[in-house]
């Protein structure tokens, strides 16, 4: 009966939003009296995958399969039903991601399970089982109420702040009967910007936009997002410009992201920009116009040169 | 080549979201309804492919009748028929039943749809009806080459992208930069007058989700504006009173 948490490593080591989703699923487990427990993919060392209990797996169970070592929805999808089977689990737990998106459809099948996507907040199951999700592209919320059997959650970031506690979750292998099929797709090349922060994990996030005037004008941007250890994005024309690759694209049509800080500079603020950042807990606005649409949205605004202030704010801080 | 488009219409992308009926209904009251730009790519590519295979395209909605100007606009595009089936597209799976249900009936090659829809955002359906039929899903797919019969995609992952190649028939996820937006022609309006529309019931009743009530989010507190001149003090403002950093 315990609750089934799908968490994703990246080289190895646990991601921070299925840290969250862990805590996550801990504190669902807490709500409906039963465990957590985690279903991991991949080459990862036992140490790591134990440090899911960190955030309050008791359990981990490990799909060892070299298959599955490299990233794969359909066949994640297989391993997650059969953990989820032999668990006996009725409520599922995943953070948002294009490997859970893949994964999560697949599994929603399988299960014919009732599935809430973008859930910002911990269930209510006071009365049968209502969660909070983000719609509209952030500029609404749904009261969703799941009524099948299995219920999927899969959250967003910055849905739940996970605790720390000391303790250790048990690892066991777990090695379910793999799809032939699963494996229809053939990856040929993979390209991955390395060493970055993945935007949608991060925490702060310098953006920029046209204002910024052209590619080789972006060390600015990139000086203030090394000195907050933030991950860099742009604005939609830039990416249709080319001027940054469209995996940094956030806004209606791209990457829908709710960081702890958004810094936008050079970005007026079209209405399909703030859908993909609105969820950000705190927003800063910089822009030379005044009446750039977007500050009415921002906590804290600086009307000013881009070429100026970024510099400036890089220095403070490193001063910090 | 049979090519199967699934469309939403949702309000366009500039709508301010309101609810009425003590929040458990979308105002629709000045709403401008438009095909759901994710799956516009999708119906772009078709055509596309139309235009250099000679595929037929059907173009197939989840809605009610009020959506029957998004259908007509995908005909206008290039689609050779559409199919709509009458119901509320509310619950993913009950969407996804209603698709593999008419994918089965008319095995097409590929099914493509949008990344996902802007109303709910779910990102699942193409997933689900993949499973359904016992097919791959891929999604978002940014580059769709055919090549006889094995698609050649380019799928965007978490800071990058990777190409992939699978056997037809697949069902995808469509985003940018798969193909330019296509914008109605005279000929093309007045041709989709003409083209079929059918309109079928839905099969299953299986709503495994319903939406209990909506919600607008509270508004940001008023802007704190920092003179440029003094542009420092907002990191001193994000680390001591925001406390971001």
């Amino acid at each position: 009966m315990s609750v089934l948490i799908f968490a994703e490593l990246d080289e190895g080591k646990l991601k921070k939003s299925s840290q969250e989703a862990i805590f996550y699923g801990a504190k669902v487990a807490e709500m409906l009296g039963t465990s957590a427990t985690a279903i991991i993919a991949g080459a990862a060392d036992n140490t790591e995958l134990a440090s899911a209990g960190k955030f309050g797996a008791t359990k981990v169970l490990h799909a060892t399969d070299a298959k599955l070592n490299e990233p794969n929805g359909m066949a994640y999808a297989t391993v997650v039903a059969a953990a989820a089977q032999q668990e006996g689990s009725k409520v599922i737990v995943l953070a948002k991601s294009s490997l859970a998106d893949a994964m999560t459809a697949r599994l929603a099948g399988k299960l014919k399970a009732g599935l809430a996507a973008n859930v910002i907040e911990l269930p209510n199951v006071s009365n049968g089982f209502v969660v909070k999700s983000s719609i509209y592209t952030g500029k609404a919320f749904a009261f969703n109420d799941l009524k099948a059997d299995i219920k999927i959650l899969a959250i967003k970031k910055n849905t739940i702040t996970p605790e720390e506690k000391d303790a250790s979750a048990a690892v066991e292998a777990f090695t379910p009967t793999l799809n032939e099929a699963d494996f229809a797709i053939s990856v040929k090349s993979t390209e991955k910007s390395s060493g970055d922060i993945l935007l949608p994990e991060a925490d702060f996030v310098v953006s920029a936009g046209r204002g910024l005037k052209g590619p080789e004008n972006w060390s600015v941007v990139e000086d203030l997002a090394k000195a907050l250890h933030a991950a860099t994005a742009c604005s939609k024309p830039v990416s249709d410009l080319d001027w940054r690759p469209h995996s940094e694209h956030v806004g209606q049509t791209g990457l829908k992201i709710s960081p702890n800080l958004y810094i936008a500079c050079g970005i007026s603020g079209a209405i399909q920009h703030l859908a993909g950042v609105n969820s950000s807990k705190v927003i800063v606005v910089i822009n030379k116009d005044a009446d750039a649409p977007f500050f009415k949205s921002a906590d804290y605004g600086i009307v000013g040169d881009v070429f100026d202030v970024l510099p400036r704010l890089t220095k403070a801080v490193q001063a910090l | 080549m049979k090519i199967l488009v699934c469309v939403t219409s949702v309000p366009d992308t500039t709508t301010k979201i309101t609810f009425t009926d003590n929040n458990t209904k979308l105002n629709k009251a000045g709403v401008t309804f438009i095909t759901g730009p994710y799956d516009d790519y999708a119906l772009a590519r078709a055509v596309e492919l139309k235009e250099k295979t000679g595929a037929t395209i059907t173009v197939l909605n989840v809605g009610e009748a009020d959506s029957e100007p998004v259908i007509r606009k995908c005909l206008a595009i290039g689609a050779d028929d559409a199919i709509r089936v009458n119901a509320e597209p509310t619950d993913a799976y009950f969407v996804a039943e209603q698709i593999a249900a008419i994918a089965k009936e008319n095995s097409y090659d590929l099914i493509l749809m949008g990344r996902e829809s802007i109303d709910y955002n779910g990102g699942q359906v193409h997933g689900i009806v993949g499973e359904m039929l016992g097919i791959p899903s891929i999604s978002p797919v940014m580059l769709l080459d055919l090549d006889g019969d094995t698609a050649k995609i380019t799928r965007e992952i978490e800071g990058g992208k990777e190409s992939l190649e699978a056997k037809l028939p697949l069902v995808l996820g469509c985003q940018e930069p798969i193909a330019e937006w296509k914008i109605p022609n005279m000929r093309g309006i007045m041709t989709a007058r003409t083209k079929p529309l059918k309109v079928v019931e839905p099969t299953g009743t299986d709503k495994l989700s319903t939406v209990a009530s909506y919600e607008l989010p509270a508004p940001r507190g008023a802007v704190k504006m920092i003179p440029a001149d003094a542009a420092e003090t907002l990191i001193q403002l994000l680390h001591t009173e925001a406390k971001v950093i």
